[in-house]
């Protein structure tokens, strides 16, 4: 089976005037379809940059590819022309956001916006545009399958007059217009209530059911990860260290710094346990360590992480990037 | 939205009475005497003295202040020395030309300066942009009155394809008056080989007049792009799919025009001001040539009606973009 | 070694003064706009020094006259030909920088003087301060600085010392508002309303906290309005409301030599060659300074 998205030795800078910010150092990542996986790190990781490299949206400048390649079902993405580029943007692949407001054109009313993406759609798969009525059915529909009351009246509506939730609704109603196969969810619950959070989440897991969708999850909360993906990736400073099924993961961490994210979750059943922050500071990508980029907050480094790189190997039913992983 | 535009007009005319004020009170910091300017050179003593009574210089200043306000307000802004004619219907006379003028140059800047600016934003940091910066600054610094004179020379006396000055040649009549403004005038009349004419003397001082206008749209244009264009939604229209040039001209330049249009509501007075050179240069028979020859006159009032009729016009011209705000942003509109 | 450990030391207790020092010139540096500002600044600062001790003919400035000479073109005698009373165009075009720079001087410096004490505490204080000080200031704001300048000579009478004082007395109304949105926004600053917790006088906040953190701004509009305020007393020049001729001053001199449009263009061309350049020079400048000092505000 080919996979759907296929990331070989991904390494991208960014220029600024400090210099260059190597952001992501040689990301290998396969995802086969009907994969739910989960990209956790600490923010500024470089797991945002990630997922919009995939969709092609890191602007170049200040962003600049030092190597690599990004497939998508087969076809390189970089390569891709205007045409190809709408064809993946959209039907291949599909994104929400971390903050609903800011991802909402605040002076476009939704069903302006809606009918737009629908109208984008028909052009990029050959088809003409259906009229500005028939664009808007699709969109009432779409928004009442999101369950937001009264979907016909929320088309006149401005994002600046719904709430947060119905924002995140309206958004995965948009990203979900052109039956994507990659559904890639940017923090999708970071700026909502908690209870809100909750729903937003069921939703997306009963679209990804219903859909058969492939989810790349990107979040800081392991929790989140937990609750939606099978499978979870986790990144440090622009490279991956840890990577297999979620349980896995989670029951046995094999890198330190997976284990440092696990120990700094406050744990509610035992209250007596405290929970344990990762001591230091994520490195400075303008010069980030060498060998291991983790080994300056490291407990257990020894001379061999400050000199070489460590690559991804299976331990244990899942791969880590840690010259210990098989004595930890 | 109706309490806010009351309140908006209610001000407008505190404005206006603000402005008043402040005319008053320049034309009474005159070092020479008004009557015996307005008696002329040869008048008498009792001359002077009977004007200074019929005029009501002799009485208390709050008194004269009364009067001044109650006059402007029912349109009386005294008579032009050199014209002898009512400040009032002078400005009616000359006001269309100027109106023409700048309507002229401020679609010249708005057409040129919105896409200039986008376009720009866009090669943010490439060769055209900072070839587009650098002329805009230009524009500003170009002297009008100089620039014009070196466009006359060049157009007008080595070329010979644009007439050096006046709205149309001697021997052409003037269109049948519906605005004063011939372009639209000698179009309603079907003339349109008037209309050409017009059209062919106004297009240096308006190029000319446009040149800040376009300068400053085209620098709040490419500001507010660059920021717009980096905003989380266009990111996001991106990821759905929509052609970048849908997301420029569409999604972004809708954002972006809302500071422009605010720039445009400025310009618009300014331009105004700047016809006191373009006029003077083109011997353009409007405001701005008229208060210009009044000045050197030293007859004050007509320049003062000036002042009073350009700050009108700036304050209705802000009236209208601060309501098309509500138009334009979805967000104003519920505010109180 | 030692000296080196010294170096160290000093780089690294002053990290953030260098790091911010660094950034400016990188900002400047890539702007060739802005460095070709500061050099036509620079040339403008030292003609109007000492450009009347170092022109051929310094004694036309003055209205000498020379009728054999009158209206010849640009030669290697006259660089920049010769006026309708034979001066040389070369030694009134420079010499008139003096006059540009005092003008210009003049005008914003008491724009600032005015306008930047009526912006703080419009802006510091609120409430019905200001209120009366920014609806003041809208009304001068709603005419061109030009017409009013216009309005004022036209009462005062023409001559550079009135076109002056009409400047400066329309131009301070952008100072009040640039200065009272950074003070009004500034008001609720952490640090302000920390030093207003522990006690400090208004006196001490505002000149402690609130205008050093206008000066960037200031400074910038301050070196734009140096070219625009010396391109509006040249235009009241050329309209005939400002400087008289034979006084050196560009506008006037562009005003006599329009009647002498199109034979003799050279009268007209070098003057306003030189207006341009100045202010092209304050703006670049201007522009190069926000782009540094004040980058939010790069706009308008």
């Amino acid at each position: 089976m080919t996979p759907l998205l296929d990331i070989r030795d991904w390494r991208l800078a960014f220029d600024g005037f400090e210099g260059r910010a190597q952001v992501l150092d040689g990301i290998n990542l396969t995802v086969m379809p009907g994969e739910t996986i989960g990209i956790v790190g600490e923010t500024g990781c470089g797991k945002s940059v990630l997922a919009r490299s995939v969709a092609r949206l890191v602007d170049m400048p200040p962003g600049r590819i030092l190597g690599g390649s990004i497939h998508f079902d087969g076809q390189d993405v970089m390569a891709m022309n205007g045409a190809a580029l709408a064809r993946l943007r959209g039907h291949g692949i599909a994104m929400i956001f971390q903050d609903p407001m800011t991802y909402l054109n605040p002076v476009f009313s939704i069903g302006a916006q809606m009918v737009d993406v629908i109208r984008a759609h028909d052009r990029a798969s050959g088809q003409r545009p259906r009229n500005s009525a028939a664009a808007r059915k699709k969109a009432a529909d779409l928004l009442g399958s999101m369950r937001l009351p009264e979907p016909a009246g929320m088309l006149d509506r401005y994002p600046h007059e719904l709430s947060g939730g119905m924002r995140q609704r309206v958004l995965i109603a948009m990203a979900l217009i052109g039956t994507p196969r990659l559904l890639i969810a940017d923090e999708p619950t970071t700026a909502l209530d908690v209870t809100i959070q909750a729903q937003v989440l069921r939703l997306i897991a009963e679209l990804v059911a219903m859909h058969a969708l492939t989810l790349m999850l990107i979040s800081h909360d392991l929790g989140v990860i937990g609750a939606l993906c099978r499978r979870v990736v986790v990144m440090y400073a622009g490279t991956i260290v840890e990577d297999g099924e979620a349980t896995t993961v989670f029951a046995n961490p094999r890198h330190p710094y997976t284990r440092g994210l696990l120990a700094a979750v406050p744990d509610l059943e035992k209250p007596q346990h405290r929970a344990q922050p990762i001591p230091g500071q994520i490195p400075n990508l303008l010069s980030p360590p060498s060998g291991c980029r983790f080994h300056p907050r490291c407990a257990l480094a020894v001379e061999q992480c400050t000199r070489d790189k460590p690559v991804m190997r299976d331990v244990a039913g899942r791969s880590v990037a840690c010259h210990l992983a098989e004595h930890a | 939205m109706w309490r806010y535009v009351a309140r908006r007009v209610a001000l407008t005319g505190l404005m206006l009475f603000g402005l008043i004020c402040i005319t008053f009170t320049v034309s009474n910091i005159a070092p020479s005497d008004p009557a015996a300017l307005a008696a002329g050179p040869d008048a008498t003593r009792d001359m002077v003295a009977t004007i200074r009574r019929e005029y009501g210089l002799d009485r208390p200043l709050p008194e004269q202040f009364i009067r001044y306000v109650t006059g402007v307000v029912q349109g009386d802004l005294g008579r032009s020395i050199v014209s002898t004619r009512p400040v009032t219907q002078d400005l009616a006379r000359f006001f269309p030309a100027t109106l023409e003028l700048v309507v002229l140059s401020m679609l010249l800047g708005v057409g040129l300066g919105v896409p200039l600016g986008m376009m720009s934003a866009v090669l943010k940091n490439t060769a055209p942009d900072h070839l587009t910066r650098f002329a805009a600054v230009s524009l500003v610094a170009l002297p009008a009155f100089w620039f014009g004179i070196l466009l006359q020379l060049f157009f007008s006396v080595w070329l010979e394809w644009l007439p050096t000055s006046g709205r149309l040649e001697v021997a052409t009549a003037p269109p049948p008056f519906v605005t004063g403004m011939y372009l639209f005038d000698s179009l309603f009349a079907g003339q349109f080989n008037t209309f050409s004419q017009a059209l062919a003397h106004a297009a240096l001082p308006a190029l000319v007049l446009s040149f800040p206008c376009l300068a400053s749209i085209l620098r709040v244009n490419r500001a507010e792009m660059i920021e717009v264009l980096s905003a989380d939604y266009i990111t996001a229209a991106r990821a759905h799919g929509i052609a970048r040039l849908r997301v420029i001209c569409v999604h972004a330049l809708r954002n972006a025009m809302l500071p422009t249009l605010a720039m445009i509501g400025l310009r618009w007075g300014w331009m105004l001001g700047s016809t006191v050179l373009v006029e003077t240069v083109f011997d353009w028979p409007g405001i701005g040539l008229y208060a210009v020859s009044s000045a050197i006159a030293g007859d004050f009032k007509p320049v003062m009606g000036v002042t009073l009729l350009i700050g009108l016009n700036f304050m209705v011209i802000n009236l209208i973009v601060d309501l098309l705000y509500g138009v334009l942003d979805p967000r104003l509109r519920n505010a109180p | 070694m030692s000296s080196a450990a010294a170096t160290a030391s000093f780089t690294q207790r002053h990290a953030s003064a260098l790091r911010q020092a660094r950034f400016f010139a990188w900002s400047f540096a890539r702007s060739p706009s802005a460095l070709l500002g500061f050099a036509i600044v620079l040339v403008f600062l030292f003609l109007a020094a000492i450009g009347p001790s170092i022109v051929p003919y310094p004694g036309d400035a003055t209205g000498a006259m020379n009728l054999a000479n009158r209206l010849k073109p640009p030669s290697s005698a006259h660089w920049f030909g010769t006026d309708e009373m034979g001066g040389d165009l070369f030694s009134r075009v420079i010499i008139a920088t003096r006059t540009s720079l005092w003008v210009g001087l003049t005008i914003v410096g008491i724009a600032t003087i005015v306008g930047v004490p009526l912006g703080i505490a419009a802006g510091y204080f609120g409430g019905w301060v200001r209120a009366v000080i920014m609806r003041i200031t809208d009304v001068f704001l709603s005419v061109p600085g030009i017409i009013l300048a216009l309005a004022i000579v036209s009462v005062l009478g023409p001559g550079i010392l009135n076109g002056v004082v009409a400047l400066s007395v329309v131009w301070w109304p952008g100072y009040v508002r640039l200065v009272e949105a950074k003070a009004l926004a500034l008001r609720h600053e952490p640090f302000v309303e920390a030093a207003r917790s522990v006690g400090a006088t208004h006196t001490r906040i505002l000149a402690l906290h609130i205008l050093p953190n206008c000066t960037s701004p200031i400074i910038v509009k301050a070196s734009m309005d140096m070219g625009l305020a010396i391109l509006a007393a040249a235009s009241l020049g050329f309209i005939g409301m400002g400087a008289k001729p034979p006084a050196p001053e560009w506008g006037a001199m562009i005003s006599v030599a329009r009647t002498y449009m199109p034979n003799w263009w050279w009268y007209a061309v070098f003057p306003g060659c030189a207006i341009y350049l100045t202010v092209l020079g304050f703006n670049l400048f201007g522009d190069g300074l926000r782009d540094v000092l004040d980058p939010k505000s790069s706009r308008g």
